[in-house]
This record gives structure tokens, sequence and C-alpha cells, in this order.
């Protein structure tokens, strides 16, 4: 881990785990439920559908839509100072669930709803990789 | 559920002075606007038998039996749901009144947002947001103004409601919070001033955003049997309910964005309150931000989905207005008590008690909370 990263950092779960190590192999990995099928985001441990406890991952399209937005202008956070205004986006996924994550290209002016754009990931330490969206061509 | 129909009233309130800096600790200023409260209702500290702490704060249920000195607490609970945990209490209060286990109750909060912990650097320790903790702290959303914005942009998106419109309730916020000798913010705003006050997380500026402060509030609430003959009028609550949304550990996952549990809320405290909207004089709504009163107006069916920023325009929201909303400033511009002060304000607008921001005949009213991204409480009192 690099010791001058400041932003915070997970603490994966055994829930959790294999969406990290997903993302650390530059793959976008999330929940399908063994029994009925229903995909769902973020990880947790029933289906809400059936009630199943048996999980199975399936590694997403990476594409997706604009749900809703923000951009933050005021430094909340020590490690994300420097990176300000942050353009985060709320994506539709084409599996049906949703995702949180930087905007990398475009600004504010040029978003917006159903807009299509593409998951990809920025490898931010040693270990840990985080989604990103870029507009879609 | 209307079995439970004035079954219970609030009988004493009390709050300290609103300020940004204090030297006090949130138990001390928990216990301060306590003991206002009780002997607002004309009670001794040994009368209370059941305690209700607010979730989200440092004072626990020993804090009130050790420094009070209740000899035999009956009862207490707390109502996990951030900034509707107060109006919660309400329901939690209600149901160990109503059911005899305890005579009088002790809803409190004392807070130290200003000169504690910042109330919004607090979220990653709290164990309800380990969701966003680990899946969107990372990528840079930390505080509730970044998570909640997501919910106003889409609003503004499928209806066409302005940060203009967001102005509207903030200026008569602030208009409000003139007429009080408690309220924190007593310089006038413009809308001019709201739009070109700075961008925190767009949409919301600054002046969308409720402030940090320091205080503590108060109520008691008794069985109504034992109401009848205490220090004021008792004030009754006809109808109390709640709502979770779908998806409350996370905005991002949630069916509908703009949809608070409020909507599920209201048609319970309505229902038992046996009441129409057209009934409410005067409503105190959970005002963490600008956008979370046009929500909530929505969702509790004063107006369409969709109609919240034509309904708060043109005077309706402020006094002499169809519906006067936050008489005494709210969390924007009165003080952030995470609600407890909008029971507080409704209890003196229901005695009459209101001062220059006393709503003319007001018989009933509404009061709601709001937090936990997304949980919804509602309460409807009556003189
Ligand atoms: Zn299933």
């Amino acid at each position: 881990m690099n010791a001058a990263y400041e932003k915070p950092v997970p603490e994966p779960t055994a829930d959790s785990q294999p969406y990290w190590d997903g993302l650390a192999a530059h793959r976008l990995m999330i929940q399908s439920c063994a029994a009925c099928g229903q995909a769902r985001h973020y990880p947790q441990p029933m289906c809400p559908a059936c009630h199943s406890l048996e999980v199975s991952w399936i590694e997403a399209s990476r594409r997706g839509t604009l749900h809703s937005w923000t951009e933050t202008h005021h430094p909340f956070h020590a490690g994300f100072k420097d990176d300000l205004p942050i353009l985060l986006v709320t994506v539709d996924l084409a599996e049906g669930v949703r995702l949180q994550c930087p905007l990398r290209d475009g600004s504010i002016g040029a978003l917006s709803l159903g807009r299509a754009v593409d998951i990809d990931f920025e490898d931010v330490t040693d270990g840990l990789t985080l989604p990103v969206a870029r507009l879609a061509p | 559920m209307d079995a439970l129909r004035e079954q219970a009233c609030i009988t004493g309130i009390g709050e300290t002075r609103y300020s940004r800096g204090t030297e006090k600790s949130q138990v001390g200023l928990a216990l301060e606007a306590s003991l206002n409260a009780i002997r607002d209702a004309g009670l001794r500290p040994g009368d209370i038998d059941g305690v209700i702490p607010y979730a989200a704060g440092m004072a626990v249920a020993e804090d009130f039996i050790t420094n009070l000195g209740i000899e035999d607490l009956n009862y207490s609970a707390m109502t996990p749901m951030g900034g509707a945990s107060a109006v919660a209490a309400l329901q939690t209060a209600l149901m160990a009144t109503a059911s005899g286990l305890c005579n009088h109750v002790l809803i409190v909060l004392g807070r130290t947002g200003f000169s504690g912990g910042r109330i919004g650097a607090r979220v990653q320790q709290m164990p309800q947001f380990k969701t966003v903790g680990e899946f969107e702290m990372p990528s840079g959303a930390i505080a509730p103004p970044q998570l909640y914005a997501p919910m106003a942009r889409r609003h503004m998106e499928l209806h066409g409601t302005t940060s203009r419109q967001f102005a509207e309730i903030a200026v008569t916020m602030r208009k409000h919070a003139q007429l009080n000798d408690n309220a924190i913010m007593q310089k006038p705003m413009t809308v001019a001033d709201h739009q070109n006050s700075r961008m925190i997380s767009d949409p919301f500026r600054l002046f969308d955003c409720s402030l940090e402060s320091d205080g503590g509030c108060a109520v008691v609430v008794s069985r109504a049997e034992r109401a009848k003959d205490m220090a004021n009028r008792p004030i009754y609550i006809m109808g109390v309910g709640e709502g979770h949304p779908h998806s409350p550990s996370v905005i991002t996952q949630r069916s509908d964005l703009t949809r608070l549990g409020t909507a599920k809320a209201a048609p319970k405290a309505f229902a038992m309150a046996g009441i129409e909207r057209r009934d409410i004089d005067v409503a105190e709504i959970y005002d963490c931000f600008t956008y979370i009163v046009l929500c909530q107006l929505e969702d509790l069916g004063f107006c369409e989905k969709g109609e919240g920023g034509d309904f708060v325009m043109d005077g309706r929201i402020g006094l002499g207005g169809e519906l006067p909303i936050n008489t005494h400033g709210g969390l924007l511009s009165q003080a952030h008590l995470a609600g407890m002060n909008h029971i507080h304000e409704l209890t003196r607008q229901l005695r009459g008690d209101g001062g220059r921001a006393q709503v003319e005949d007001a018989e009933i009213g509404l009061v709601t909370g709001y937090g936990d991204l997304g949980d919804g409480a509602v309460a409807i009192l009556r003189r």
C-alpha cells in the first residue's frame, strides 16, 4: 500500500471480496443469484427476490447510461482536495444495477439523463483499483 | 391503528441557547434542555419514567438516570434513523405511554455539530453508512450534500425543478429565523444571495445546506389521561408513522431516487390521525437541504410528484401563506438540532406561544424528520 495515499480505502468483507478482486483484475464483477438469476449490487449476502444465500458472480458489460450526477467543489476530505471539482456520476449498468464513480472526461454541462457511458478502471494503489466512467464515443 | 390516536400528548418542551461555538458537552446540553422541558411540563425529574436519547448522540439513558436522579426508569429506547430519529421517537413514546408502561417519556438531543466533530465529517464512522463507506467513499462521495445531490439533480432533470425554487425555501426559512430570538442566522438573505453562494456539491449551494450548530432540545410525552391537568395545554399526538425507502443503506441503488421514506410514513400518520392534508395549518418540515423540503412536500401528498418546485413559490410556505413551513427558521437558519427543534416549534405554535412567528388559529400541525440516506417520520399534532 502506498504510504502517501490519503483517500479512504475500502475494507472488503466476505461478501464483497470478489468484487474488489475483480476490479484489481480490471473486470467488473457483480453478484447474480445462483437460484433465480437476479443481479444485485452492491454485494450483499441474500437475494431479496428469492432469499437464496447461494451467490454466483457475473462479469458486467461495463456499458451504462447516466441516471444522475453531482459535481463537488467543497473539500469534504483532505485526500480529495487536489482533485476538485469531482464529477461523480450515478450509472445504470446494462445488467440492471447501478454504480457510482467519477466521470473522467466530459464536463457537467454536457451531461443529460440517459447519456451513454463506459466503465473503465484506475489502479490507485498497489492492490486497489476503482471504477471510473467515460462518455461513450 | 387509530387505537393509538390521541393516546399521548406533548406536555413539556425545552431548549438551550443555540450557538456556533460552545464550551458545553453534548451530555450537558442535553441535560440543560431536559430540565427545561421537565419544568415546562410542571414535573420533577424523578417523574420521568422513560427516556429516548437521540440515537446518533453521545448521551445514553444512563446519563439521564445519573444526572436527573431517576430512581426507577421503566423504559429506555433509541430510534436510529438519523434526522428522522426525533419524530420516530414520538411514535415510540406514544407506544410506551399508551401501553401503560410509562407516564412521562423524555425525548432529548444534545448536539455539538459546530464545536465537536462536524456533522458532515461524522458519516464515515457510523455503522448505517457502511455500504456507502465501502463502495462510494473511496471514489470521493464522502458527505451528505454529495450523497443527496444526485436525488435533487434527477428531480431537476425529470421535472424541471430549479435552483431558483430551492432559493425560495432558503429565503423563507431565513425570514422566519429573523422572527425568532433563538435562531442563529439573523442576517437577511435574498434570492440573489442564495444564487451567488458558493457551490458545495451541484446543485447544492452553500445556502441550500443546513447549519452546523451547538445546542440541546427536549420534549416530554405523557399518557393522555395524565396530561389533562398538567402545567400547559396538552398537545395531542393525533397520528404518527415512520417509513423506510427501497435500498435504505445506499441512495445509488434506490429504485426511485426522488422518493423518500416519507412517502411511506405519511399515509400511516394521516390514517391514524383521521384527517386530510387540507386540515394542516402549519408544518415543520425537516430541512437538512432545501431540496429535501420540496421532495417531502410531494411525498407527504401536499402536491403531486414533480410539482414541489411550483408549490414552494409565491409565498405559499411563508407566514401568512397557505402552508407556513418552518416557522422557527428550521435547520437552514435557526439551528441544526436534528429536527427536535421542529417538534419544539410545532408544540409552541399549537399552544399559541409562537411569538412574532405565530400562525393565526393554528389548531393542527405536521412535523417531519428525515435522515440516514432516506428514512422518514411524520407526526400530526393538535391543540
Ligand atoms: Zn434469487
